[in-house]
């Protein structure tokens, strides 16, 4: 964000959360920048924006920070809390440092970036997002994720994309296990090329697409069927 | 003439159910998955009676004294409660288990007589919304077809932690429902078996219920009463545990409750009867003097206006139907007599309502058995219904004496049998004996 005169800053240790928010939820496309300072952890903040805005936080959140987030790029300084970003419609969602469990669960557009690690189940019910961790997953990443990509420059938790359906992942670490009905798949010029335009997105100019290995869904699972019982 | 078939003597543990099943089950290695609620006998409230008025408390005159049937749900925290003419609302039902015609009709028939309507897994549907006045949209765990456009254009917002006929379990609709629009809806492959997760993605425990809560409130400018809705697990801990994560509104199902899909063994064999829910919600809710701050809506197994009234004197607020409504709109009719004999069920018995073959164009998704359903006409006859129910409700609380609906007590009624005395902390009729409280 750039600096200057322009920035309008909104202070938590000052106003209040619902007053914060409104004002976010409420101007129009192009306002701002803003700057939220003193967060100190705050739950539910900067959520249901529905504006392109820029929004930075200057510190850690509580949990669904840019929760249904839509147009609006959201920068925070620091951790995210649980469920960051959780159910993003679009826009953009920047965390510097680390992000707890259910980091853009049930995302349906936009894109997510960490810096850090994520915890456990990111990705959880993935339905259209984006979301590229620069460091570790947890376990149960990318549980039940039914369409958009996952990308790890880090490694992968156990089960990883357990009961996973159209979605994607691109790890280039180590994968600690794989889920109920994920294995490892092809990747053809289309992922490179799908890769590639993530790794750009997130600013990850040196990572090396062929690095990465991807998964997907084995596709077994779709019809249930008592012979399947072993694989739950 | 001696009937030459005494002698044979069914068994009481092996009846000709539990054969069946036995019998059925090496033959396709899997459960039994349908739709309905709990099928066998049950204490319900017809295991209870209202005492009526006499010299010690006089009646209501039927057809001239006013008695009130209104309700407002959400005045705990909502800026913008839900106001209903008449107590009975309609439960969630999807559209993807049911055809987008019966959602319209549901959503006709409510906003008739005044009282709302809620959508189900899977997301709101134009036809849904464009037809009920007050719709509630449900939060579940799925979040199939979720966005906050819907969000904000619902009239209130249900969290679903679970439902009477499986507390505690997720769905599944079978992949012949999963049409192109079902599954485009639910950003799923059409025609696959589609599972809804059985817990949130994003929470897990009532102290992060608070916090999604909150979070929906600041995404709906705090307008929206917010419900949760639980089956009938663990009712005095699960209410309170929703009051505390701050409910507006606790919305309670028995074992009695139906569903589109789910294993037999689960919807007969997990939960507790309605009849034993309500009065563990309302004990919480009073013990925390929060009876009538937070609203409480039961539902599973409702029926008749006498249902309705029993529920709302032992303590709730508002009930919900979800079968019953079906049925008001032609669920299991005789006139399909012949159809559903073809797929091998018959009126009053069909209940595979995962199969999407029902011959009322209800609970399915192919177009020609959908268009068998009217939903203008179909709408009117589920608000006739409602119209019934609320004239019974209205008689038996004149009845009692009462000019509001929500005015009828636990003293008004009686218990036919040990059980329900104990359930439903009422006394065995001709008795003042409540079990379990002593002589």
């Amino acid at each position: 964000m750039a600096g200057g005169s322009n920035v309008t800053v909104l202070d938590l240790e000052r106003e209040s959360l619902r007053a914060v928010n409104r004002r976010l939820q409420t101007v129009g496309a192009g306002a701002g920048p803003f700057r939220v300072s003193n967060p100190r952890g705050a739950h539910a903040l900067a959520c249901g924006l529905t504006a392109g805005i820029e929004v930075e936080i200057e510190g850690h959140t509580g949990y669904y920070c840019a929760g249904m987030n839509e147009a609006a790029r959201v920068t925070v300084k620091g951790n995210a809390g649980v469920g960051v970003a959780e159910n993003m419609m679009s826009g953009e969602v920047w965390v510097t440092g680390d992000a707890s469990q259910s980091a853009a669960a049930t995302a349906h557009g936009g894109l997510l970036v960490v810096e850090g690690n994520t915890a456990a189940r990111c990705g959880i019910s993935l339905k259209g997002g984006d979301i590229v961790v620069k460091g570790n997953v947890g376990h149960m990443s990318m549980f039940l994720a039914q369409a958009g990509n996952l990308v790890v420059l880090g490694d992968a938790g156990e089960s990883l994309g357990d009961s996973i359906y159209e979605a994607r992942i691109y790890v280039r670490g180590k994968v600690a296990s794989l889920g109920a009905d994920c294995i490892e798949k092809d990747m053809g010029e289309a992922h490179r090329a799908d890769l590639a335009a993530l790794l750009e997105r997130a600013g990850c100019v040196d990572a090396d697409v062929g690095a990465f290995r991807r998964y997907g869904s084995a596709r077994a699972l779709y019809h249930f069927k008592s012979e399947n019982l072993d694989s739950y | 003439m001696t009937d030459p078939n005494w002698g044979l003597r069914e068994s009481y543990s092996f009846d000709k159910y539990a054969i069946h099943e036995i019998r059925r089950a090496p033959s396709t290695g899997l459960y039994r998955i349908r739709g309905w609620g709990a099928k066998r006998q049950l204490p319900t409230f017809d295991d209870l009676v209202f005492l009526g008025a006499s010299v010690s408390r006089y009646p209501l005159e039927g057809y001239r004294e006013a008695c009130d049937t209104s309700v407002v749900l959400g005045t705990r925290y909502a800026k913008k409660p839900i106001k209903l003419k008449i107590p009975i609302t309609i439960a969630g039902m999807s559209f993807g288990s049911l055809s987008a015609q019966a959602k319209e009709a549901l959503g006709r028939g409510a906003s008739e007589v005044g009282t709302s309507t809620t959508t189900g897994d899977g997301g709101m549907t134009q036809e849904e919304r464009g037809h009920s006045t007050q719709l509630v949209y449900q939060y579940l765990p799925s979040r199939y077809g979720m966005n906050p456009a819907d969000l904000r254009q619902a009239d209130a917002i249900e969290i679903v932690v679970g439902q009477g006929a499986k507390p505690g379990g997720g769905g599944v609709l079978l992949g012949q429902k999963i049409t192109e629009r079902v599954a485009e809806m639910r950003t799923l492959p059409e025609g696959i078996d589609q599972r809804s997760a059985c817990r949130h993605p994003d929470w897990t425990g009532p102290d992060d219920l608070t916090i999604k809560i909150l979070e929906l409130r600041e995404i709906t400018n705090w307008e929206k009463p917010i419900y949760i809705k639980c089956g009938a697990a663990r009712p005095y801990y699960d209410t309170m545990l929703a009051v505390k994560s701050g409910a507006d509104v606790v919305v309670l199902d028995g074992m009695q409750g139906g569903t589109a899909a789910t294993q037999g063994c689960y919807i007969e064999h997990v939960g507790i009867p309605t009849l034993a829910a309500v009065r563990e919600s309302v004990r919480a809710l009073k013990e925390i003097d929060m009876h009538r701050k937070v609203q409480l809506v039961v539902g599973g197994g409702i029926r008749s206006g006498a249902d309705v009234a029993k529920a709302l004197a032992m303590g709730a607020d508002a009930v919900s139907i979800g079968t019953a409504a079906l049925i008001a709109l032609g669920d299991n009719d005789p006139h399909y007599e012949d159809d559903y004999r073809a797929i091998g069920s018959a009126a009053g018995y069909y209940e595979d309502f995962q199969a999407g073959n029902d011959p009322a164009g209800i609970t399915t998704q192919d177009p020609d058995l959908a268009k068998r359903l009217d939903p203008v006409k179909a709408g009117h006859r589920l608000a006739n219904y409602l119209r019934v129910l609320t004239l019974e409700v209205q008689t038996l609380a004149r009845a009692n004496g009462k000019s509001d609906v929500h005015n009828l007590e636990p003293e008004d009624l009686a218990a036919l049998t040990v059980e329900a005395a104990a359930m439903a902390g009422v006394p065995l009729a001709g008795t003042d004996w409540i079990p379990g409280r002593g002589y």
